[in-house]
């Protein structure tokens, strides 16, 4: 019998199996930031220990930090003190850090990839459950709590039992204005934000191979709101094209040595898997939500579904959250009023997402009743839009670029969305509160953002195109 | 630091009967810069239990007199979204040692179990009996035995297995932490680290 990618990566990573329990799984990359930390770090020191493998961890501040203003002192004292904290931290135990003011900082599922650290066939965890995001390169990556924070800083390993295996497949060629965003936003409305519970998903087909690293990483990214454990997708020419010559990549003998082992990485054609599911890109329109979890989505053509047409069973789910985005059941979404855009985050806040939003704008201009948040992932994003003059663009359409961090995909800063207010935003959750007390998220492609950041109300990208 | 010892635990409870109730609304973002584990317990569900003017939403179960007890049940998919411990540290805090619910999220099970947080499992007809026994009678207790997995709705006498796997149990019944458990296996971590042909 065969074995999935996902089992290959997995397997190698046993150390060993306890009985009717979890196996010990040995960690190559451990991803740290301020949010979910401090606790772990403590734990330590309460036990009196020491980490036991400080070079196979990395940290960077990402969630509490400003968006503007980035050399200021951090006026939350709450956020200084997490901040100031890591920095303490990482430097007690000879972790890598990349601080705020470092070339490197950035959103931590950002900055993994950019700079080589990620690499396929690794195991990779940070205490955050985008770190799915990293399965794009044939990684098994995934989020974990600060109690398995403080495992992995004291042995390397987590207990972990293993997951099911799925596999979703999406063949044929995306339409014009549809993109990864779509792809992941239309599989998670068809199976829902807790279908994939209990699995660990392969992406595969033609339209996935498709996708540029930045495009699969915002497919992987988004397993986690089916309540998948992560997602991973076989490493190809793309794959490797992407992460040679980056700063942490291996190089020279290293590289080839290795390029051996990951030319191994994909599932075998005899191996099965416990669930799959076929779906046809061309089926797939720009996509958006109405509700407040990432699966009540739909084609932004449609309108929302009427009272009598869902299940029973998640009526009272369904009113709630029409209740809260203030949203009529059966109306359509195409026109609908819009505040607030935000492009960012570890979903869409790469580079390749700053240039789809630049390009749409440029030589348009932002509705005056819309305020645009435009975030890049990381201070290399940032570096590079400037480089690429997306600044200007931005500027010259009344946008204009900030500073790196997760912004108001969370709100942990500033950056917070008003009560009532309607938000398209490019990250990964609509759930309530999410951007802001009482604010309405509706998840969307840079694309369609671009379109109701000019439109100032929501439009198909497509008519634009 | 090793959790208590968790024995069998007959209490009312208290009952959410919302599904997907994620950890964004459990704890939201805005609570999550402490660097110290105490404290969330205030914070459970703030959202949902006091408004602007930070006074509590009488409509609310946590600010009803009438509900009270040790176990939480809340409807499918409880805990989604957010990895972030605080959620489990948030209920804990509160004082809720067991939460039921038809279904859970992944990361967020591992997180209760990790501070001694039972999450029980029940099939969904079993979940609408609880739910409409406290409706009923807000004094109906539940007794959760670990020992023999087993959850019973003390009134009718009806119960229900519940699975945990073994290793789990363990650590809950005899309050061991699985720090302690990785720690008496470096040697044979770092036999693992030697014998590796690719090292990533
Ligand atoms: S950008 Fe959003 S989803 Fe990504 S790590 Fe930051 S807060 Fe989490």
């Amino acid at each position: 019998m065969g074995k999935t990618l996902f089992d290959k990566v997995w397997d190698a990573h046993v150390v060993s199996e306890i009985e009717g329990g979890p196996s010990i799984l040995y960690i190559d990359r451990h991803l740290v930031h301020e949010v979910t930390s401090p606790q772990a770090f403590a734990g330590l020191e309460a036990r009196g220990i020491e980490v036991f493998r400080p070079e196979r961890t990395v940290a960077t501040p990402d969630h509490n930090v400003p968006t503007i203003n980035q050399h200021l002192p951090i006026k939350d004292l709450l956020s200084k003190t997490q901040v100031e904290t890591l920095a303490r931290n990482t430097e007690k135990h000879g972790i890598r850090h990349f601080g705020l003011n470092h070339p490197y900082q950035g959103v931590v599922h950002v900055v993994g990839p950019e700079l080589g650290l990620t690499l396929p066939g690794m195991t990779i965890v940070c205490g955050d459950s985008h770190t799915a995001t990293h399965g794009a390169f044939g990684s098994v990556a995934f989020g974990i709590g600060t109690s398995e924070v403080e495992m992995v800083l004291a042995s390397q390993c987590i207990l972990q039992p293993k997951p099911k295996r799925m596999k979703i497949n999406i063949d044929g060629k995306l339409g014009k204005g549809v993109t990864a965003k779509d792809i992941i936003l239309y599989i998670i409305s068809k199976i829902s934000a807790s279908g994939g519970t209990g699995y660990f998903i392969e992406y595969t087909g033609s339209a996935i191979r498709s996708l540029s690293m930045e495009g699969r990483m915002t497919i992987c990214n988004m397993s986690i709101e089916m309540g998948a454990r992560g997602g991973l997708i076989a490493p190809d020419e793309v794959t490797f094209e992407y992460v040679k010559g980056r700063e942490f990549a291996p190089k020279g003998n290293d590289w080839d040595k290795l390029m051996d082992f990951w030319k191994t990485l994909h599932t075998d054609s005899n191996a099965s898997f416990d669930w799959e599911l076929n779906y046809n890109a061309g089926d797939i329109e720009p996509m958006i939500t109405y509700g407040t979890n990432p699966g009540m989505g739909l084609g932004i053509t449609e309108s929302i579904p009427t009272l009598d047409s869902v299940e029973p069973s998640t009526k009272a789910t369904f009113e709630k959250a029409l209740n809260y985005m203030g949203f009529e059941e059966g109306s359509p979404m195409i026109g609908k009023k819009v505040d607030y855009v935000f492009v960012g985050s570890c979903t869409n806040g790469r580079i390749e997402d700053l240039r789809a939003f630049a390009n749409f704008v440029k030589g348009r201009k932002k509705a005056d009743n819309i305020v645009a948040w435009i975030v890049p992932g990381s201070k290399q994003v940032e570096k590079q839009a400037v480089e690429e003059g997306l600044d200007k663009i931005l500027n010259e359409a009344g946008f204009e670029l900030r500073q790196p961090g997760c912004s108001a995909c969370l709100a942990m800063n500033d950056d917070k969305i008003p009560e009532g207010n309607y938000s398209v935003a490019t990250s990964n959750r609509n759930f309530e509160g999410r951007q802001g007390p009482g604010a309405r998220t509706l998840l969307a492609s840079p694309l369609t953002a671009a379109a109701a950041a000019i439109t100032g109300k929501i439009t198909d990208p497509r008519t634009f195109l | 630091m090793p959790n208590k010892k968790f024995e069998t635990l007959r209490s009312t409870c208290v009952p959410l009967p919302v599904e997907n109730v994620d950890t964004d609304q459990i704890i939201p973002a805005r609570f999550l810069k402490a660097t110290t584990k105490e404290g969330f317990g205030d914070n459970l569900f703030r959202d949902w239990r006091y408004d602007k003017q930070n006074q509590p939403i009488g409509a609310f179960v946590l600010n009803n007199p009438t509900y009270k007890g040790e176990i939480l049940v809340a409807g499918k998919n409880f805990g989604s979204g957010s990895s972030r411990e605080h959620a489990a540290w948030a209920i804990v805090g509160y004082g809720f040692k067991v939460v039921v619910s038809s279904f859970f999220a992944d990361i967020f099970k591992n997180n209760a179990l990790n501070n001694g947080l039972l999450p029980v499992q029940v099939s969904a007809g079993f979940l609408e009996k609880i739910f409409a026994a406290v409706k009923n009678n807000a004094n109906t207790q539940l007794e959760v035995n670990l020992l023999d997995q087993k959850i019973t709705l003390l009134a009718t006498g009806e119960s229900e297995s519940f699975e945990i796997n073994s290793y789990k149990k363990t650590c809950l019944l005899n309050g061991y932490d699985d720090i302690d458990y990785l720690l008496s296996n470096r040697e044979k971590i770092e036999a693992y680290e030697a014998s590796r042909k690719f090292a990533l």
